[in-house]
């Protein structure tokens, strides 16, 4: 069904953390944007359709004007809004935003870091950009920070702070299929595997919490009103968002889940695990009997490869990508 | 990140120190009242309560410069010595180990077990003497008490921090090479057969459940591994079966720990080489020892002697060391340890680990740095 094409070199190898690939298509300049965490750095390739064009950036993370202190990096997601599209990395110190191709820094928040550490680790991690202006991070301590976006500029401010998960944030994401109709915007989830479903606003509203079941969520997807969850026992669990009804359950992967995507328009979902595989399944939602199926499709092994991060290339699930730990590519697979 | 690795960090590392100097001791016929010594001495500081307690503190992984420059000087709270060049070896070996272990752990809690498994094997090593061995208990009640309320994304976690730690690093151990848990690229082999881990299901099926909670659907998908049940779990208690083998002692003759992890090498094999028991294991570890000075003690009763190990000293002796190897020549064709390519930075080792023995006098210093605590503590011992 998919076959390996070439794979990108990238400057570093990925580090091990949670959904450690993000991918943006800019069709206008048929050029599709890599960025791939290592430590302190975020790893960012540019590459031409034609596969003839390849250039490369290094964002590390740290504060404005500050010469020195760098700090580990959890996630570095794009987040794609009407009006624009920003790059968000997340670390143990902050916040930071950029335009899309990393050129210029546009926002720094700084986490509250106590004087002397405290048991619990500091950082962001958890990254989405939400309905028309907002972009929503987690943090260690289970808060949401939402950020209000304007269309240009820096301006960008703290507008509001979600406190109702207590265990550290994993991953967010938010309503994918473009369809008006979905009452849930956004789903965040936890390393207790406890899921809340938001509608966004200037308040946002919590519609739903759907309890885990102690088990850690690391990856987390919005489609159709289905929240699809990948969780550390490798099994993925698709829910509807309102309600909290278990619509399947799937014992997809013998290790830790790292990754999930799902392909908005053709219903594609991609799975990827410490285990050394990745997975594409379908998924067909019937709404007279609001019910939902889960179908396997393809199987691809990333052999002694630890994955973390796994993504899509486009609306249709035509190509994905895919990063493990240690390994400096970014391997590629199209449709056959 | 995790602000909890350390004490877990140094009980595994100073595990692995602890097992190939044990080797070391054994296998050049120092005296039993020497090798005691000197491994009493090593578990009596590390295990000693203002260093685990040091340890303990929440704060962000030391690094490499800094554990190498700790990990010896803990070696030398014994009468034993090693040079920088030997520490450097001996680090690469420490942390491949812990980095397999850290890889291939089943679920991220089982890093407990695994340091665990470097507990029980050191309370063996220091049997003899009841006080380091109730300091050794002491230690892991703590340990036990602290890690005891985190969670399983927690260990993930700490288990990802020490994954950086590890980033990058693909030095080759003949040990490894020859069972095959590692390949020739110095990558850890992968396995996509055996038990799953506890709690995780076996992968195959897909559920599907109507509104009111009722399955209506079952089928399955082929997940190109084959996989099997979970095994029993190990405890988490003071004494008590692991289960798993990772962390428990390889450099021992006809450890099984392997043939768990991979299926073509099982014990019967392993067995089979009775005359000279992991061959490569123990050429590896001449290899290194080859220029090792004869180690002076000469056991003057009431005196007690240092005495000096050095391993590889330059770079020269090292090429020589190899081209002696003689009938070994193509398994030593398959020892690659990363030269020492860094002049510099081993010579800033050197002094920064010589300065320990100047600076016992210093008691105050102002511009501490992370493991500046730790060091100037472990002057006091």
């Amino acid at each position: 069904m998919y076959h390996k094409e070439k794979s990108i070199q990238i400057k570093n190898s990925a580090s091990a953390l949670y959904n450690n690939l993000s991918v943006l298509r800019i069709a206008p300049r048929r050029l599709t944007y890599f960025t791939v965490v290592h430590a302190n750095v975020v790893n960012m390739v540019s590459a031409s359709w034609d596969g003839l064009n390849y250039s490369h950036r290094q964002l590390q993370s740290k504060e404005p004007n500050v010469a020195t202190s760098t700090s580990l990096i959890m996630q570095a997601a794009f987040c794609v809004l009407p009006s624009r599209d920003l790059l968000v990395v997340t670390s143990q110190k902050g916040i930071q935003m950029y335009e899309s191709d990393g050129s210029i820094m546009v926002y720094w928040h700084a986490l509250d870091t106590p004087e002397t550490p405290t048991a619990q680790a500091v950082f962001a991690r958890g990254i989405s950009a939400v309905w028309e202006n907002y972009i929503c991070v987690g943090v260690s301590s289970g808060s949401i920070l939402v950020f209000d976006v304007p269309s240009k500029g820096s301006n960008i401010t703290l507008s509001e702070v979600l406190e109702e998960h207590k265990e550290s944030i994993t991953d967010m994401a938010s309503e994918c299929s473009g369809s008006q109709e979905c009452i849930a915007d956004l789903v965040s989830a936890d390393d207790g595997g406890n899921l809340c479903v938001w509608k966004s606003g200037e308040e946002f509203q919590l519609l739903n919490k759907i309890s885990g079941f102690d088990m850690s969520c690391s990856s987390v997807k919005l489609w159709k009103g289905t929240v699809v969850a990948g969780y550390g026992t490798g099994q993925i669990r698709l829910y509807e968002a309102v309600t909290g009804i278990l619509h399947a359950e799937v014992n997809a992967h013998a290790r830790w889940i790292y990754s999930l995507d799902i392909a908005p328009f053709s219903g594609l979902l991609l799975s990827a695990a410490e285990d050394s595989l990745v997975r594409v399944w379908h998924l067909t939602m019937t709404p007279e009997t609001n019910s939902v199926e889960v179908a396997h499709l393809h199987n691809e092994c990333v052999t002694d490869t630890q994955i973390c991060g796994a993504k899509f290339c486009d609306g249709d699930g035509y190509a994905f990508a895919v990063t493990g730990y240690d390994l400096s590519e970014i391997i590629r697979y199209t449709q056959s | 990140m995790s602000v909890r690795t350390l004490p877990l960090v140094f009980i595994n590392l100073g595990g692995e120190m602890l097992y190939i100097l044990d080797q070391r001791l054994r296998a050049h016929n120092t005296s039993e009242d020497n090798s005691e010594k000197v491994l009493n001495d090593i578990v009596w500081t590390m295990f000693s309560k203002p260093f685990m307690d040091e340890l303990l503190k929440p704060q962000q992984l030391y690094s490499h410069r800094t554990l190498k420059t700790v990990l010896t000087r803990l070696a030398h709270s014994s009468i034993m010595r090693l040079n920088p060049a030997s520490m450097d070896r001996l680090y690469e070996l420490m942390i491949m180990a812990f980095k397999y272990q850290v890889f291939v752990c089943p679920r991220p809690k089982d890093l407990l077990l695994i340091s665990y498994n470097h507990i029980d094997a050191i309370r063996e090593l220091v049997k003899d003497t009841p006080a380091v061995v109730n300091q050794v208990d002491e230690t892991h009640r703590k340990i036990i008490e602290v890690y005891a309320s985190s969670s399983e994304g927690e260990f993930q976690l700490l288990r990802q921090t020490l994954l950086i730690f590890f980033q990058d690093m693909h030095v080759r151990v003949s040990l490894f090479l020859k069972s095959q848990v590692q390949n020739p690229n110095g990558r850890f082999a992968l396995l996509t057969s055996g038990p799953v881990p506890h709690r995780v299901d076996v992968p195959g099926l897909i559920r599907t459940f109507n509104s009111k909670g009722r399955e209506v659907r079952r089928s399955e998908f082929p997940t190109g591994g084959s996989y099997t049940s979970p095994i029993r779990e190990g405890s988490f208690e003071l004494h008590g079966d692991r289960v798993i083998r990772l962390g428990t002692n390889m450099y021992e003759p006809y450890t099984i720990f392997l043939s768990m992890y991979n299926p073509s090498c099982n014990a019967s094999t392993l067995l089979q080489t009775d005359d000279a028991p992991n061959l490569l294991a123990k050429e590896e570890l001449n290899l290194l020892a080859r220029l090792m000075g004869s180690m002076k003690a000469e056991n003057v009763p009431g005196v007690e002697t240092g005495f000096r190990i050095s391993l590889f000293t330059t770079d020269q002796e090292e090429e020589e060391a190899e081209a002696s190897g003689g009938a070994e020549e193509s398994l030593c064709g398959v020892i690659n340890i990363q030269a020492m390519q860094d002049e510099q930075a081993a010579t800033e080792l050197a002094r920064i680990a010589g300065q320990f023995a100047e600076r016992e006098e210093e008691s105050d210093n102002p511009s501490s740095s992370k493991g500046d605590d730790l060091l100037a503590m472990m002057d006091d011992l």
